[in-house]
């Protein structure tokens, strides 16, 4: 039976398993942000926002928002308690140093030996990197939440044609169809999504992969 | 005591091609009266050092819409798709550095660092041109400091003697910032009187704020 979530929620649900209580994680902009929707309700766990914040909370309610009180978009956010306000040197001596136990993060291609690009297209689009090349380099798990293909596109390849990221590989891929994990190997299938067939994970990669003795279907919390 | 000057007198001091770091993230901490007193003085040919470069005309953005600005120093410049457009007509020149590269930089600047040895980068574009050091077999790249002229920044309290703190996530880059500068220009949100902000909450000592920012006048 095919699943009716859509490809995100997919992705960010099969991400928030990744959690567990206590962990510091940083979530970035864009489909990252979802996964914090899908956290079991009686765990706690700190957001930290590279702007400045270890605690994030959801947004205020209409007409509660602080100026002074963002995420890393710009966007109002609450703090939990028990948050505390970092500067920006605190901040990425944090995610520096090994304090953060996990990242997520989206992607515009990742290759077979499991590293990102996900900052620039030369001559396109030049957002720049802001936090991420510091995320991929220092968080001791980095988890990549995009979707299989960009509109049929492969962005899982054999090797990044687009500026890296970073050269250490990433911890996990999580996609609409599947989670892949790079390993020393090369990229091992692990999980299906709920009507995903092995054939078509194949089609939508750019590059080989190991099927896992362990493949299994993926479990979706709250389905 | 500081005596505060009006927010024109202070943009008064920066001179056309001067390195300005401007505090704040994504408009967010940052010194919007001095960046308005910046557009209304039409200085120009300026360097700006800051995390992003806002959102057009709004933030630092504003400076980069007025044309003002000839290099930027930023980690991200995603939200304003005019600074990428006119560094891709090659009318401003970006150096895009990862954030946590660009808050080292700077405050090896201000702490008396001849550079930082980092990881961030390695392998990547953001290597090129630069040296990478071999300790005891790992390989680390090194960043140097990034100096200003003037430092722009917010607080959100400031007392007469300029001893400055800072509120919630609009702290970002501004308490470095005000180290790895000549002369730093603050404006803030209140200014109180000596002893009003606990020691335990001055996060940058007024010993090294230049000039505070009078408040706007009030209609009484």
């Amino acid at each position: 039976m095919k699943n009716t979530l859509s490809p995100n929620e997919v992705i960010a649900r099969r991400v928030a398993q990744e959690f567990s209580e206590g962990m510091l994680v940083n979530l970035g902009i864009g489909l990252p942000t979802q996964v914090a929707n899908y956290l079991p309700k009686n765990m706690t766990v700190f957001l930290q926002s590279e702007n400045g914040l270890i605690g994030l909370g959801a947004r205020p309610p209409e007409g509660m928002e602080d100026d002074d009180l963002t995420d890393a978009g710009g966007t109002p956010v609450m703090a939990i308690p028990g948050a505390a306000r970092i500067d920006s040197v605190f901040s990425f001596g944090l995610i520096r140093g090994g304090h953060l136990d996990m990242t997520v993060l989206g992607g515009l291609q990742v290759d077979s030996q499991g590293k990102l690009a996900n900052w620039i297209i030369p001559g396109k689009m030049a957002p720049g990197m802001g936090g991420a090349m510091d995320l991929v380099s220092g968080a001791k798990k980095v988890i990549v939440a995009m979707q299989h293909t960009a509109k049929g596109v492969h962005k899982i390849v054999d090797e990044c044609t687009l500026p890296l990221t970073a050269t250490r590989p990433v911890s996990l891929i999580v996609t609409e169809l599947a989670v892949i994990e790079p390993t020393p190997e090369g990229l091992v299938l692990k999980e299906l999504a709920p009507g995903v067939t092995v054939d078509e994970v194949i089609a939508a990669t750019g590059t080989p992969l190991i099927i896992s003795q362990d493949l299994h279907e993926m479990h979706l919390l709250g389905i | 005591m500081k005596k505060a000057i009006s927010v024109e007198a202070a943009i008064e001091k920066i001179p056309n091609g001067a390195t300005l770091m401007i505090g704040g993230f994504m408009g967010i901490g940052s010194p919007h009266r001095m960046i308005d007193a910046l557009v209304a003085a039409g200085k120009k040919d300026l360097t700006v050092i800051a995390n992003d470069t806002g959102k057009p005309n709004y933030g630092i953005g504003k400076l980069i819409s007025s044309g003002q600005v000839k290099h930027v120093i930023a980690s991200h410049i995603g939200l304003n798709p005019e600074t990428q457009s006119k560094m891709f007509s090659k009318h401003i020149s970006v150096d895009l550095v990862p954030q946590g590269n660009l808050a080292e930089r700077i405050r090896a600047a201000g702490f008396g660092l001849g550079g930082v040895l980092v990881k961030t980068g390695i392998g990547t574009l953001v290597e090129e041109g630069k040296r990478v050091i071999k300790i005891d077999g790992e390989d680390w790249l090194l960043e140097l400091p990034i100096f200003a002229d003037f430092a722009l920044i917010h607080a959100h309290q400031a007392d007469y003697l300029g001893n400055l703190a800072y509120q919630l996530t609009a702290t970002n880059f501004n308490p470095v910032m005000a180290m790895a500068a000549k002369v730093v220009l603050c404006e803030v949100n209140e200014i109180v009187p000596v002893g009003m902000i606990s020691p335990n909450d001055v996060t940058t000592p007024g010993a090294i704020v230049t000039e505070l920012i009078s408040m706007p006048h009030k209609h009484h």
